[in-house]
């Protein structure tokens, strides 16, 4: 294409997605379409990887198409294969696609779409996909290490210590949260129990039709578990409709929340092939298919907004959570915008598939502007509902109230008009006894795919089905990132025990094996039962906890990445993630003070702990809450003291380098010039 | 049609790469050995086992 049209087109393209933010920023009064967001969306991910992407990659990293990646040189055909750059950044952007960016843009959604969606955006271009590519590119330069090697080796051993104590915090409070998202999305709810309880049997026949009858046929294992999902989601209707059986299935939040934790432990110690591994491919194939459905449906169906692009919640009294618009929306987040665990994934199996140094930058860049696509759709997803509908269903009890008609006319006097006969024909109409409580965001954002698919695709009729289709989606995203969590959890516990006593390092030794599994899934089970248990729905105490340990996880990252920079003798370019690394310190220094020691007690954990311990009685369960309350600052507490940790001592390494007092050195692999050199420039 | 085709193949190449097929069949011809139960035991062992000691995103 010639210059001057390229010239044009670009600039179009500007026009375009500054007529969708526009659009999006100034509309009061009045619905919008949801095309607005994916124009925005389309067009900032555009411009922002051709322009500034490609800066990064030239002038910052330096991207060298002549250096071998550790897949050329170390090509084994096992961890290290070189491969085609569309297939590792489908690789790539399933591991790093979770739960995160569904659950936070519906919960921010409280706000309304705006915050949600600049920050969505903005956060991904100038911080999240900037983290991902250079935390890859600097892996691929270290033949694939980890990113708690790198923030050994760059930073020193604090940097490593603090890297380690950040990932276990993230994955027992992620953990926990996750569960109690399940928990909150099934009680009470027999169809959505009865579907996610047949994905057990379903996984496991998988894993023994893999292993016995067709060995290594995973996409058919997987598409013929999909067929199975399919017919008990038909199948959960007729149980929801008998009462003798559903019955068995209508479960009570406790109830779930035992049920999920002898779960979690017994698939930390089952064999992987048998229930790990097939659950994880089943999950990955339904996820897939429907992010992709989703984001067909949104373009062809082009719903209209009904949530107003502000509301009055952003003073900080929100029922989903409390806390300011500042900064809870970005707290909450978390993923769809930054998240720190990408980096762990940026530095494990994709830095020793990439070919060519030059395909970090779609791979790295590229999978997080769709990671944040999926956030801007479950914004979009939690924004298709009247306000009413959404507040409704996400705002816990204890604030609104436990009765149908209280928490209506409550909802309705914020403004957002809602009748219990509404929610009452609307839980009819999705198979369910009630709407009301469910928070968590997994239920909001399966009645806003139900609402979307239903308006074209079988009408009414079938919109019981897709609102358990999306919640068995999630449950089961949800479960498989649990089981596999709590592994993970167990062998960061055994690998650190195994330090103190050799055996308890033994991964295949059964009494290690039992006691660090009973170890992780004691920490985040703990996490679920104080939610299950705690009159605000948990939500609003513990994912603030999680945004926060995963926003530590992301400064590090930073840190990590700007050492290098600055030793890679390129201080003038240390601003792409000083920037967000001091936005991101700000974000979390400010939200940890709020949430221990903000007066208020619906958002500081101890004025919380202060407020039962004057107004009431001090029973057991009075007791209880006072000291989880006062667990939660403390856990608070140390992750923030992790955050100074990090940064003053990366602060230290900055300010040696630059004042000459130590030789700035990388730890990079020597240069081998690649034979995939020659190829087109990308 | 030429086009169509590459896109397809490629979208079947990152879906056997991201369910694993692509591994097995990298396994089988590094070891020499035929697709069979106990191959597949044995590459469950080496590949799976270690994947699920990899950290899961949020």
């Amino acid at each position: 294409m010639r210059k001057p049209v390229r010239i044009l087109m670009w600039l179009a393209l500007a026009v375009l997605g500054a007529l969708a933010v526009a659009t999006i920023a100034l509309h009061r009064g009045e619905q919008i379409n949801a095309m607005w967001l994916v124009v925005a969306a389309f067009c900032s991910y555009a411009l922002g990887y051709r322009f500034y992407g490609k800066f990064v990659a030239a002038k910052v990293l330096a991207l060298d198409p002549q250096r071998a990646t550790p897949a050329e040189r170390l090509d084994n055909g096992r961890d290290f294969v070189p491969t085609n750059k569309w297939v590792v950044f489908g690789h790539h952007f399933a591991a790093i696609a979770g739960p995160g960016p569904l659950v936070g843009p519906v919960l921010a959604a409280q706000f309304g779409y705006l915050p949600g969606t600049m920050w969505i955006l903005a956060g991904a271009v100038f911080g999240g996909c900037v983290q991902d590519f250079v935390i890859l590119l600097f892996s691929v330069r270290r033949d694939g290490k980890s990113m708690t090697e790198m923030a050994r080796e760059e930073i020193g051993r604090v940097g490593g210590f603090v890297a380690y104590v950040a990932v276990i915090s993230i994955i027992v409070i992620l953990l926990g949260v996750a569960a109690l998202i399940v928990v909150n999305a099934l009680k009470s709810s027999p169809w959505g129990a009865f579907t996610i309880a047949m994905t057990i049997p379903i996984a496991l026949l998988m894993g023994v039709y893999l292993r016995r009858l067709r060995p290594g046929k995973v996409l058919e294992t997987s598409a013929l578990g999909f067929i199975l999902v399919m017919l008990a989601i038909w199948g959960g209707q007729w149980i929801s409709q008998t009462p003798p059986v559903a019955r068995i299935f209508t479960l009570t939040a406790p109830t779930l929340a035992i049920l999920i934790i002898i779960y979690g432990f017994a698939a930390s110690a089952l064999p992987v092939w048998l229930l790990l591994a097939p659950r994880d491919y089943l999950s990955t194939f339904v996820k897939l298919g429907t992010i992709a459905l989703l984001a067909f449906g949104i373009v062809v169906l082009r719903p209209a907004l009904h949530m107003p692009p502000l509301t009055r919640f952003i003073d900080g009294s929100g029922p989903v959570f409390a806390g300011k618009i500042f900064p809870f929306a970005f707290i909450t987040i978390a993923c769809g915008a930054i998240s720190g665990f990408h980096a762990l994934i940026s530095s494990g199996t994709t830095p020793k598939l990439i070919r060519r140094e030059p395909e970090t930058r779609m791979v790295g860049y590229g999978a997080m502007m769709a990671e944040s696509l999926v956030a801007i759709m479950a914004t979009i997803a939690a924004c298709v509902l009247q306000p009413g509908t959404y507040f409704a269903i996400n705002s816990p009890a204890g604030v609104v109230g436990a009765a149908p008609e209280t928490a209506a006319a409550t909802i309705s006097s914020w403004g957002f008009p809602i009748s219990a006969a509404q929610m009452q024909s609307l839980a009819e109409a999705v198979g369910e006894q009630t709407l009301y409580n469910r928070t968590g965001g997994a239920p909001a954002f399966a009645v806003g795919m139900a609402h979307i698919f239903s308006s074209s695709l079988g009408g009414q009729a079938v919109m019981a089905l897709w609102y358990h289709f999306a919640i068995m989606f999630e449950a089961l995203f949800i479960l498989t990132i649990l089981d596999a969590g709590t592994r993970v959890g167990r062998f960061m516990v055994q690998d650190a025990l195994g330090h103190i006593w050799k055996p308890l390092g033994r991964t295949s030794w059964y009494p290690s094996i039992l006691t660090t599994s009973a170890l992780i899934v004691g920490a985040w089970g703990y996490f679920l039962w104080q939610g299950v248990k705690d009159p605000l729905g948990g939500i609003n105490s513990l994912w603030p906890l999680f945004g926060i340990s995963n926003q530590l996880l992301a400064t590090v990252a930073l840190c990590v990445a700007t050492t290098i920079i600055i030793k890679l003798g390129k201080a003038r370019y240390a601003a792409v993630t000083l920037v967000p690394l001091a936005w991101l310190v700000s974000v979390t220094f400010t939200a940890s003070w709020h949430k221990m020691f903000d007066p208020d007690p619906r958002i500081g954990f101890l004025a919380h702990a202060q407020q039962l311990a004057t107004a009431a009685p001090l029973s057991h369960e009075v007791s209880r809450l006072i000291f989880n309350d006062r667990l939660d600052a403390a856990v608070t507490g140390v992750l923030i003291v992790m955050v100074a940790l990090i940064l003053v001592e990366s602060g230290r390494e900055w300010a040696r380098v630059l004042s000459g007092r130590k030789q700035a050195s990388v730890k990079e692999a020597p240069f081998v010039a690649s034979r995939f050199a020659m190829e087109e420039p990308l | 049609m030429r086009h169509i085709r590459g896109i397809i193949g490629t979208v079947m190449a990152a879906l056997r790469e991201i369910f694993d097929e692509a591994a097995y069949g990298r396994f089988l011809a590094r070891q020499d050995l035929p697709s069979s139960r106990s191959a597949y035991a044995a590459f469950l062992r080496e590949h799976v086992v270690a994947k699920a000691q990899r950290p899961r995103c949020c």
